[in-house]
C-alpha cells in the first residue's frame, strides 16, 4: 500500500474528535474511527502526495511506525474510505 | 456502526463523550395514526408546542455546523407532519443523511417514488410480527397489512435496500428466521432492537419482554447472523451469556455518543428516557442544541466514569456494563443496580426488592396517548 496513490473517497466526511477523527461514508453508510491524530494528519495529506510513503514522510512519521500505518490505511482502503487516485 | 478496530481504549474514550453525537434521534411529532402498546414515546396526539418548520430548519443548520453525519427521524409517525418532505430535503441538502422510522401508512406509490429518488435517505418500516396476528396484537389492527403494502410500494419504486425494524418480544422471538427471510424477499435489511419499559412500554413490558430462555435464543441467533443484521447496539446486556461479544460497540451511548431531540425540542440522553430526570435541556435554550450537548450538567455527569454499584462484584460486569439505564429506571431499579433482564437473574431480585421497598417505578412524563374512546349515546331531548 505504501507505493499506492490514495485519496479520501469523495463521499467520505471527516470529523475531528479528541481521539482522532470519525470518518463517515455517505454511500456505504459506514462509520469508522480514526484512532490517532497522526492517522488523521496522514489521511488528510494523501491528496497532496504521489504515494502513501511520500505522505508519511511529509508528516514526519517515524519509519518504525510505517508498518502500522500501512495496516491502518489498508483497512481504510478495504472499507472504501480511501480510494485509488486516477492521475 | 463498525469500529476499524475494537480496542477497549476507544470505548473508554467514547464514554467520555464526543464533540457531537454520532447517533442523534429526532422525534418529529407525537402525532401517530397507531397506538402501539410498547410505544417508547407514548405517542398519539400532536403536541401544540412542537417545533415549527423554521425552528426545525435552524436545528438542522446547527447539526450541519456540528458535522452530524446523519439523523434518525422518528415520532410518532413522522410522515404525518405536513413539512416532512421539506425537512428531509433540507437536511439532505445540508449534507445530513436521514434515516427515518415509519409504520408505512403514508407511503403510497407516489411517495415511494419520491423517496426512491432521494440520496442519503434510509427508511425503516416497523414490523413486530411476520404475520398479522402477532404484529397487530402489538401495533394495532391492520398495521401488518399497512406495513407490507408500504414495503411493496418501496420495492416497486426501486428504492433499494430499506430496513425492516423489529422490536423483539416473547411473541415474535421465534420468528427471527422468518423476519430475515421476509427482509431477503424484499431486498431489505433486518434490524432488531430490544424492548424497553419506556413510554407505554412501562405497562406492557412485563407481558412482552423475552423470557430468560429466549434471551439465550436471541444471543445465539445474533452470534450466528449478527453481521448482517442491525441492532442499534441494543443487546449488549446479553454479552454476559458467553465469551464471544456481539458485534458492535457494546456500551451505553446515552449522552455520550447518542441523544434524543423530542418533538417540542427537549433534549434527552437517549430515545428511551423521556423523563425529566434525563432531560438535558432544549434546542430552544440560549446556545441551542450544541450548548446542551457540550455543557449540560446531565451529559457532563454521564460522561464521568460510572459506578458499577450493586454489580461491582459480579464477574460479568465488564461484558454487560450493567445493562440499560432506561430499562432499570422505568422498573424502579437504581441506576447502579442490575438490568431487569440481567442474564444472571439479578434483575428479578432487584425488581422484587424495589417493589418490597414500596418503590413505585417512575411514570413517563410526556404522555400523548389518545384518550380512551368512550361510547357516546345520542339521545333526543
Amino acid at each position: 500500500m505504501l507505493d499506492s496513490s490514495l485519496d479520501l473517497h469523495p463521499q467520505v466526511a471527516l470529523r475531528p474528535e479528541p481521539f482522532g477523527a470519525l470518518a463517515y461514508h455517505y454511500d456505504t453508510r459506514k462509520l469508522v474511527f480514526l484512532k490517532h491524530p497522526d492517522v488523521v494528519r496522514v489521511v488528510q495529506s494523501l491528496a497532496d502526495h504521489d504515494t502513501v510513503a511520500d505522505a508519511l514522510a511529509a508528516c514526519e512519521i517515524d519509519e518504525r511506525r510505517w508498518p502500522s500505518f500501512d495496516k491502518a490505511l489498508t483497512s481504510l482502503y478495504e472499507s472504501e474510505m480511501l480510494h485509488e487516485r486516477s492521475s | 456502526m463498525s469500529a476499524a478496530a475494537s480496542a477497549p481504549a476507544l470505548v473508554e474514550q467514547l464514554k467520555g463523550g464526543l464533540d457531537a453525537p454520532i447517533c442523534l434521534t429526532w422525534e418529529l411529532t407525537y402525532a401517530c395514526n397507531l397506538e402501539c402498546v410498547h410505544c417508547l414515546s407514548s405517542s398519539g396526539r400532536r403536541d401544540p408546542r412542537e417545533l415549527s418548520t423554521d425552528e426545525a430548519k435552524a436545528v438542522l443548520d446547527e447539526l450541519h455546523d456540528l458535522q452530524v453525519f446523519y439523523i434518525n427521524i422518528g415520532g410518532g409517525e413522522p410522515m404525518i407532519r405536513r413539512d416532512f418532505f421539506e425537512l428531509v430535503e433540507y437536511s439532505i441538502s445540508k449534507g445530513i443523511g436521514v434515516k427515518f422510522s415509519t409504520n408505512g401508512a403514508f407511503i403510497d406509490a407516489d411517495k415511494a417514488r419520491r423517496l426512491a429518488a432521494m440520496d442519503y435517505l434510509d427508511i425503516q418500516i416497523s414490523l413486530d410480527g411476520t404475520d398479522a396476528v402477532t404484529n397487530d396484537a402489538v401495533r394495532g389492527d391492520g398495521s401488518y397489512a399497512t406495513a407490507i403494502q408500504a414495503m411493496e410500494h418501496l420495492r416497486d419504486a426501486g428504492f433499494g435496500e430499506f430496513k425492516i425494524s423489529v422490536v423483539v418480544t416473547r411473541h415474535n422471538v421465534d420468528q427471527l428466521d422468518e423476519f430475515k427471510a421476509l427482509a431477503d424477499t424484499y431486498g431489505a435489511q433486518l434490524r432488531i432492537t430490544r424492548l424497553r419499559p419506556s413510554g407505554r412500554g412501562a405497562d406492557s413490558w412485563h407481558d412482552l419482554h423475552p423470557t430468560q430462555a429466549q434471551q439465550r435464543q436471541i444471543y445465539d441467533w445474533l452470534l450466528a447472523h449478527g453481521d448482517n443484521v442491525l441492532t442499534g447496539d441494543s443487546f449488549f446486556h446479553l454479552n454476559a451469556l458467553g465469551e464471544e461479544p456481539l458485534p458492535g460497540l457494546n456500551m451505553c451511548g446515552a449522552g455520550r455518543v447518542v441523544c434524543l431531540i423530542d418533538p417540542i425540542g427537549d433534549v434527552y440522553a437517549c430515545p428511551f428516557v423521556i423523563h425529566d430526570e434525563f432531560k438535558a435541556g432544549s434546542v430552544r435554550d440560549t446556545g441551542g442544541f450544541g450548548s446542551v450537548w457540550k455543557h449540560s450538567d446531565l451529559f457532563t455527569e454521564l460522561r464521568e466514569p460510572q459506578s458499577a454499584g450493586a454489580c461491582a462484584s459480579c464477574g460479568s460486569y465488564d461484558a454487560c456494563q450493567g445493562g440499560c439505564m432506561a430499562a432499570k429506571f422505568f422498573v424502579g431499579i437504581p441506576l447502579d443496580g442490575p438490568d431487569p433482564e440481567c442474564v444472571d437473574g439479578y434483575g428479578e431480585a432487584a425488581m422484587l426488592a424495589a417493589s418490597a421497598g414500596d418503590v413505585t417505578p417512575p411514570k413517563p412524563m410526556m404522555d400523548h396517548s389518545k384518550p380512551a374512546r368512550v361510547p357516546v349515546t345520542i339521545t333526543s331531548r
